[in-house]
């Protein structure tokens, strides 16, 4: 599968399925009413950061990708797959800000997305991505982690924890809970300090919740290498988990493009009927509004410093949270610092589209295009930015070190542990007040 | 020729018009029930009547407001280029003569007027097509064609009204054909955006407002 052979003939037939699976009405409108007026250029900072050279306009990137292999019914050569690869992957992170600017509302990431799925369907897509689809499959994480060493993580995480909080749990498959929490498989692989915080959260907001045993992976990589038969393995695997476990809901970790993917993309490529997930898909930070609003969680006191709030795209443009992100972060901080623009239109921080996981071929570009990202934190004088998403999370670290931003980033649940008042009962005998 | 241009081909080309628009709406919509289930199943009337509207409004949209200029010139063109043909005193007339329609028209004066202001926006816009690399990198020969296609008309029937270049009577032919020549391109090419556009944004606004978000 890794590996490559350099003759390897171009399945057309299969590239021409793909289109014709994608051949919708939508599309077909998308690309009659197109004007090339070109105002979707400045919506993308792609375009912005690269000197303002017109092949990153979003326009003309649909029509280098899946413009030729349209023209070309999909005969198109490995060459130009290639240079398309290139453009699909690393000139877009299907944040999907241009389609607020088209004046005929064009999903211009859409089309992106459907050229990805036709280079992928020929493995031309980058390394890293295929084998994290590769990984979903042989253990249904991004991680290559087993069941087993997640279960252990989470023991091991939860008895850690009750030095913090009086008995803290991490219930595992545990039925007719409130929540089933999952999460990204780099929180029990590298953080799992992440996880404890979680439990600690839900611990003091009196919670019922759990995690699956199996199916506890929130992230869907699959949709942005383009293997939607992956993506839609990986949806249902949480899926199947609430329904087994009869969750009343589901609860994604704060990870954007998890959710988007669970709630909004899942429930099609799993035809699940409506439209909708079987079991209602809602967010930690959906979850943890609610906590604080409702008084279910009491601070100790707010949180001082001056701090900035990243949209994840996923979570704020192609999801419902931006307004209660934000909300949420102003409930717990007195100095909150919007970045400009923000909310529904904030701009990709360019680690966003898998472009993460891509690595080190991509850093370059990354930092390029992050560069955007980087002036709107300066310009806030934050020096914390409350990052609710894993990939946002590394390429703002990442931009931190490369343009000297001097600034910390922290998470929703790591603020929140921090400032809870923890309830008598959950308090660790012999620990004074 | 002036009969039969002025009679069969006006004929032909409102129905062509008419028919092609129709049938292009109607093919979208019936394909639509069977691919685009994703509208069905979250369809959100508000929303996308909110998303049609204000992008119809100038500097409504967020996307309007951010980029004044083009804005200011793009509402120039388009509502000269539908309130022209439907108020010239030449059209209601023979409107009235044949089919006994009336509605009032504008001075001859104003409608002269407004051609200009129309001929000098689409001049405009072609020189934005034209300069800027965003622009200019995604334009092709349909493109200057179209244009071309698009403001014939109006240049034709301001020479024939001032007796300019052509004798008046050429000038109008000219016109005509011209005019038909549009309209008869309207539902095949890009010039179709005129009716999509109330579908694409129908479907954007929706789409996005089950994601809780706004595209305006």
């Amino acid at each position: 599968m890794t590996e490559n052979t350099p003759a390897k003939p171009v399945d057309a037939a299969k590239i021409r399925e793909i289109l014709a699976r994608n051949d919708t009405a939508r599309l077909r409108m998308w690309l009659k009413a197109c004007t090339s007026c070109g105002l979707c250029s400045e919506s993308c900072f792609f375009y912005l950061t690269n000197e303002k050279k017109p092949e990153f306009m979003p326009q003309y990137k649909v029509r280098q990708t899946l413009g030729e292999i349209l023209r070309h019914k999909g005969e198109v050569s490995r060459e130009f797959m290639e240079e398309a690869k290139e453009i699909a992957w690393g000139r877009c992170t299907m944040c999907r800000r241009c389609s607020q600017y088209c004046p005929f509302g064009i999903d211009i990431a859409v089309m992106i997305h459907i050229a990805r799925q036709c280079l992928r369907s020929q493995d031309v897509c980058p390394e890293r991505l295929m084998n994290i689809d590769q990984s979903y499959l042989d253990t249904g994480n991004q991680m290559n982690m087993s069941d087993e060493d997640f279960i252990e993580t989470c023991e091991w995480m939860a008895e850690e924890g009750q030095e913090t909080i009086k008995g803290l749990e991490i219930p595992i498959d545990r039925e007719d809970c409130e929540l089933m929490f999952i999460v990204n498989a780099r929180e029990p692989k590298y953080y799992p300090q992440d996880i404890q915080m979680a439990a600690q959260v839900f611990a003091v907001a009196g919670e019922t919740w759990t995690m699956p045993g199996h199916g506890w992976e929130a992230t869907n990589l699959s949709m942005f290498s383009g293997n939607l038969a992956v993506a839609a393995k990986v949806a249902q695997n949480v899926y199947d988990a609430a329904t087994r476990l009869k969750a009343k809901k589901i609860c994604v970790t704060e990870c954007g493009h998890a959710y988007r993917a669970a709630k909004y993309e899942g429930p099609y490529w799993t035809k699940q009927p409506g439209g909708l997930p079987p079991v209602p898909v809602t967010h930690a930070v959906a979850v943890y509004h609610d906590y604080v609003k409702s008084g279910r969680i009491k601070l100790k006191h707010r949180f001082e410093e001056p701090i900035t709030y990243q949209d994840p795209c996923n979570l704020s443009r192609s999801g419902d949270l931006a307004g209660k992100g934000l909300e949420l972060l102003r409930m717990i901080a007195t100095d909150v610092r919007p970045m400009s623009p923000n909310a529904e239109y904030g701009h990709c921080c360019c680690g966003g589209g898998g472009f993460i996981p891509m690595g080190p071929d991509y850093k370059k570009r990354r930092m390029v295009a992050g560069k955007f990202k980087a002036d709107q934190i300066r310009a806030t004088g934050a020096k914390y930015v409350l990052v609710p998403c894993h990939n946002c999370t590394d390429q703002i670290g990442d931009l931190n070190k490369e343009y000297d931003l001097g600034i910390k980033i922290v998470s929703f649940k790591e603020v929140l542990c921090e400032l809870m008042e923890i309830p008598p009962h959950l308090i660790v005998d012999g620990e004074a007040e | 020729m002036y009969a039969f241009v002025n009679g069969p081909f006006l004929w032909i080309a409102f129905c062509v018009f008419i028919a092609g628009s129709l049938w292009q709406i109607a093919a979208l919509l019936i394909r639509s029930r069977r691919t685009d289930r994703v509208f069905y199943d979250h369809a959100d009337a508000g929303a996308a009547a909110a998303s049609v509207f204000v992008w119809l409004v100038p500097f409504a949209s967020r996307g309007w407001r951010e980029h004044p200029g083009t804005t200011a010139i793009t509402f120039v063109f388009h509502v000269c280029l539908i309130a022209l043909p439907l108020f010239a005193l030449g059209h209601t007339v023979t409107l009235d003569y044949s089919f006994g329609l009336g509605w009032p028209n504008l001075p001859d004066s104003l409608v002269d007027a407004l051609t200009l202001v129309f001929l000098a926006a689409a001049a405009a816009l072609l020189v934005r097509r034209m300069v800027l690399p965003q622009v200019r990198i995604v334009t092709g020969p349909a493109d200057y064609l179209l244009w071309a296609v698009t403001v014939l008309p109006f240049l034709s029937s301001y020479l024939a009204a001032n007796e300019l270049l052509l004798p008046p009577d050429t000038m109008l032919l000219i016109h005509v054909l011209a005019g038909g020549v549009m309209l008869i391109c309207l539902p095949f090419t890009r010039l179709a955006h005129a009716f999509l556009f109330f579908f694409t944004r129908s479907f954007i606004g929706s789409e996005f407002a089950r994601r809780g978000t706004k595209t305006w």
